[in-house]
């Protein structure tokens, strides 16, 4: 097996008493897209800058290619990392070109490859006819394209994107986020994408970590993470799910939707414990009940399937998926029954 | 400067040995923006410290003339003056910014560049145009004798007159920074206050007034600090402030540490100033830097109160720019024809357009560095540089004058009696002009543009010199235009400074109007307007540009 494009060793980073980045670690391997997912301010982005260089880290180390480039003793200056950053708002020279954009990080080679590398990726972003416009003329998506190729044309070891699409509408978001997957794959780059938007995490990445309040809760495939979540946050995180208080004992939990077999995710639940079990829209049918202990607080239709909001006597609510058919109206008192086959993933609370 | 020097080459040498210190250079600037700009804080400090020491050996005679009660008569004139200076200002400045600004007013464009054109006349100008208007035997008095047979107007030397010169010729200051805010103020929160069912009286009282407080009082710190400093209109209107009593003794004194005395005196006020503002203001900002509001508001309909709106435009227009102007045309028909001679003029526009001109190129260069720092490297380094950086503010031109002299006749001799002095007098007296256009421009531009050039692989001076200065450009040239606009007009540090026979249009100017030859000054005081007028108008075109 080589050893990892990117490597980050129990990375962490304080701005004065916030603590923006807590023991991170992540490998990157050759050709690989890994996710960072998390909401704003989580420290994604933070973690992005000490990679590209632009942040001093307080611990830990960070290795590109075997060298190491963050540490406390060492500081490798960004412009020596060759590591290739996309901002969020793009950044690119107002007071240059596209051509001269894309140029920038050329200057070291001579004029004729430079000409020939220009137009190999301008070609790449389908941008060629536009090399003498200036950014303000740009759409949104143009824009975000010419940063991308700038970024590419030296050739850097990694990517880092941060948040490429936010700025994009949801349509010409999607589109970009295919082609920017086209293009990294033929190209085998490796590349950290940061984003809040679980569906691009999905859609783009072979690994995503989960990142909870500058700590990465978990790292793993798309199916694991959305499968076998590692913390209440990163089930959260991932998928629409609500965290139903119960009380654990002997592999079963007991609380206001019945007795559910429940597994722990990794470490064993203790007996008599406060356990959260995860449940998910579809885990859950409601009856129409006189005698229920639920009720119907509202629902929400979602076109093909309708939301049902539904309280329980201490007040939680549970979220249930139904057919328009099973539509209930609000304020009919309902039973709950589970329609899962297998057991719950139950999350041990601490105290 | 040695030691200076000697501990930027220990940091050097510490920083290359890397290891424990890595960190402290981590923060650090690159040494191409560092050295200017610790500089530039030398330099700044120079006057100020020599003062000190000047101050601190001066004779006890000195220090009893500064404790007697001439010098407190003094103080309280000079107080006087400030506060009747800056109410006036502000009367004037913040309804006609929220009426070029808010309202529906006719004219509303035109109105708002006239109201700043008053900038273009210094003080001194101002003051011997008032003084051969308005004085007792003025044009005004012979017209008004040809009518209604009048023998003699009532004084104009004296607070009155200085009061009238220094509010009419420095309310613009305030204007530019109350509208600055208002117009970038949010107009949701006054909608909000209108759909909470206040009034649009109310509203204007409420909620946009209180807004606008932190830029009336900075607007009010800059007419302060220029009357306390201003020299030219006190000396013609016979007001014997600070400034004043400073050159008189600057001037006749045997003992000239008494002048040293005085201008601490007149330094301990300024900064009196200053954190008296600076307390009022609590814990606002002094601008509020929202960038500019996402909608345009909705203008106030004026009604029938367009009238009385135009009237007041007008009669302040009348009086700080149509009148003035109208004055002087009158002398320089009386000049020419009387045959004055133009020659020197010639020679004085030149020396005038030299040391501006370098004084503005030195400024403005001198600012990106600075600014680089105070912007980009927050720490206790930049907050130091900026406070020291804006002392210039606070000293005035007579102060900055007199430390030089001194320190130019004592130690650096060939400098000494040269225009060198002089243009780094006007870089320390005008350097937080300059710097506060550049800065500002600088805060616009995102430091991403910074980081993705290091990320294409360029070293911090490359970055520099291939995307920081060509974005900083427009702000690097506004602050060069605000610098020569100040400059040209600057008069007591070019009299004392100014090399023996090396003549300005502003001393001569001062020269012929201080004996009252005011045909002889009218020629020089039109050229000073004129060329004045220029960065003027290249200042107004840039930010009209920046508000579309």
């Amino acid at each position: 097996m080589t050893s990892p494009v990117l490597s980050c060793q129990e990375v962490s980073k304080s701005f004065g008493a916030v603590q923006a980045v807590r023991r991170a670690t992540l490998h990157l391997e050759q050709g690989e897209i890994l996710a960072i997912l998390g909401d704003s301010g989580c420290g994604k982005t933070t973690l992005l800058r000490l990679i590209a260089g632009f942040e001093h880290l307080d611990s830990g180390a960070i290795e590109i290619n075997g060298r190491q480039v963050s540490g406390t003793t060492a500081h490798v200056a960004p412009e020596r990392r060759n590591v290739g950053m996309v901002f969020q708002e793009y950044a690119l020279f107002p007071h240059l070109t596209v051509g001269q954009n894309v140029e920038f990080g050329l200057r070291k080679l001579p004029s004729d490859q430079r000409e020939t590398r220009l137009r190999q990726v301008l070609d790449l972003v389908q941008l060629e006819r536009l090399k003498e416009s200036y950014p303000h003329e740009l759409s949104g998506g143009q824009q975000q394209r010419v940063a991308l190729a700038r970024t590419l044309a030296p050739r850097p070891v990694t990517m880092l994107l941060d948040e490429p699409f936010s700025n994009l509408d949801a349509q010409m978001a999607t589109r970009m986020r295919r082609q920017v997957e086209a293009i990294l794959r033929a190209g085998e780059i490796a590349t950290v994408l940061v984003t809040h938007n679980r569906q691009e995490a999905f859609a783009m990445a072979d690994r995503i970590a989960v990142m909870n309040a500058g700590h990465i809760d978990q790292i793993d495939s798309a199916a694991e993470i959305f499968g076998s979540p590692a913390t209440a946050f990163v089930a959260r995180m991932t998928r629409t799910c609500d965290l139903l208080p119960c009380r654990h004992s002997g592999g079963v939990a007991y609380g206001e939707a019945g007795d559910l077999p429940v597994v722990d995710p990794g470490k064993p639940l203790e007996e008599d414990a406060s356990v959260d079990v995860l449940v998910h829209p579809e885990d859950f049918r409601a009856a129409s009940d006189e005698d229920g202990d639920c009720v119907v607080g509202s629902s929400e239709f979602l076109g093909d399937r309708v939301m049902l909001y539904v309280q329980t006597a201490s007040g939680f609510t549970v979220r249930c998926s139904h057919t328009l058919d099973e539509q209930i109206e609000p304020g009919t008192r309902v039973s709950l029954s589970s329609r899962r086959t297998g057991p719950f993933i139950a999350f041990q609370r601490e105290c | 400067m040695a030691t200076i020097g000697h501990s930027i080459g220990s940091v050097a040498a510490r920083a290359a040995d890397g290891g424990v210190f890595r960190r402290m250079w981590a923060g650090m600037p690159p040494v191409v923006v560092l050295v200017p700009a610790l500089l530039v804080g030398a330099a700044m400090l120079l006057p100020l410290v020599y003062l000190v020491i000047r101050g601190s050996g001066a004779s006890d005679e000195a220090w009893r003339l500064l404790f007697r009660a001439q010098t407190l008569y003094t103080l309280a004139r000079t107080l006087l003056l400030m506060a009747s200076v800056t109410l006036i200002s502000g009367a004037i400045a913040v309804p006609l910014a929220w009426l070029t600004v808010r309202t529906d007013l006719p004219f509303r464009r035109v109105w708002g560049v006239v109201s700043v054109l008053p900038l273009v006349i210094p003080s001194f100008v101002g003051a011997f145009l008032y003084i051969s208007a308005l004085g007792p035997r003025g044009l005004l008095q012979g017209a008004m004798q040809g009518m209604f047979g009048l023998e003699r107007l009532p004084e104009i030397y004296g607070l009155a007159g200085a009061t009238l010169t220094l509010a009419l010729l420095s309310f613009p200051y305030m204007l530019l920074t109350v509208r600055a805010s208002l117009s970038n103020l949010d107009p949701a929160t006054e909608e909000s206050a209108r759909g909470l069912g206040c009034g649009p009286l109310g509203t204007l009282w409420r909620v946009t007034l209180p807004q606008l407080r932190p830029s009336i009082a900075s607007g009010g710190l800059l007419v302060a600090l220029y009357t306390l400093s201003d020299f030219g209109a006190v000396s013609l209107m016979r007001y014997q402030t600070f400034t004043w009593v400073i050159y008189q003794q600057y001037e006749s004194a045997y003992d000239r540490s008494v002048a040293a005395v005085l201008s601490l005196g007149l330094v301990a006020m300024a900064a009196a100033v200053l954190v008296l503002v600076h307390v009022s203001q609590g814990r606002e900002r002094y601008y509020q830097s929202n960038a500019a509001a996402a909608r345009v508001p909705r203008r106030f309909r004026l009604g029938k109160w367009k009238w009385p709106a135009l009237t007041f435009c007008g009669g302040v227009s009348f009086l700080s720019l149509a009148l003035p102007m109208a004055v002087l045309g009158y002398w320089l028909a009386r000049g020419v024809g009387l045959g004055e001679p133009l020659m020197p003029l010639w020679e004085a526009t030149r020396n005038s357009v030299i040391v501006s001109g370098m004084a503005a190129v030195a400024t403005a260069t001198f600012a990106i560095p600075v600014a680089v720092i105070i912007v980009r490297h927050r720490g206790r380094l930049s907050r130091v540089l900026e406070t020291t950086s804006f002392t210039g503010y606070a000293l005035p031109g007579v102060v900055i004058a007199l430390a030089l002299v001194y320190f130019g006749a004592n130690y650096v001799r060939p400098l000494y009696q040269t225009i060198w002095l002089l243009v780094f007098a006007y870089v320390v007296l005008f350097f937080p002009v300059a710097l506060g256009a550049v800065s500002s421009r600088l805060r616009q531009i995102s430091p991403r543009f910074e980081d993705a050039a290091r990320g294409l692989g360029r070293r911090p001076w490359q970055v520099l010199a291939s995307i920081t200065v060509p974005l900083l450009s427009p702000g690097v040239l506004m602050g060069a235009a605000l610098a020569f606009l100040i400059t040209i007009k600057e008069l007591p540090a070019t009299l004392i400074l100014g090399p023996l026979g090396f003549g300005t249009l502003a001393t001569a100017v001062w020269s012929a109007s201080s004996e009252a030859f005011f045909a002889r000054a009218a020629a020089p005081a039109m050229m000073l307007v004129l060329i004045s007028s220029i960065p003027m108008a290249f200042v107004l075109a840039a930010s009209g540009r920046t508000r579309e």
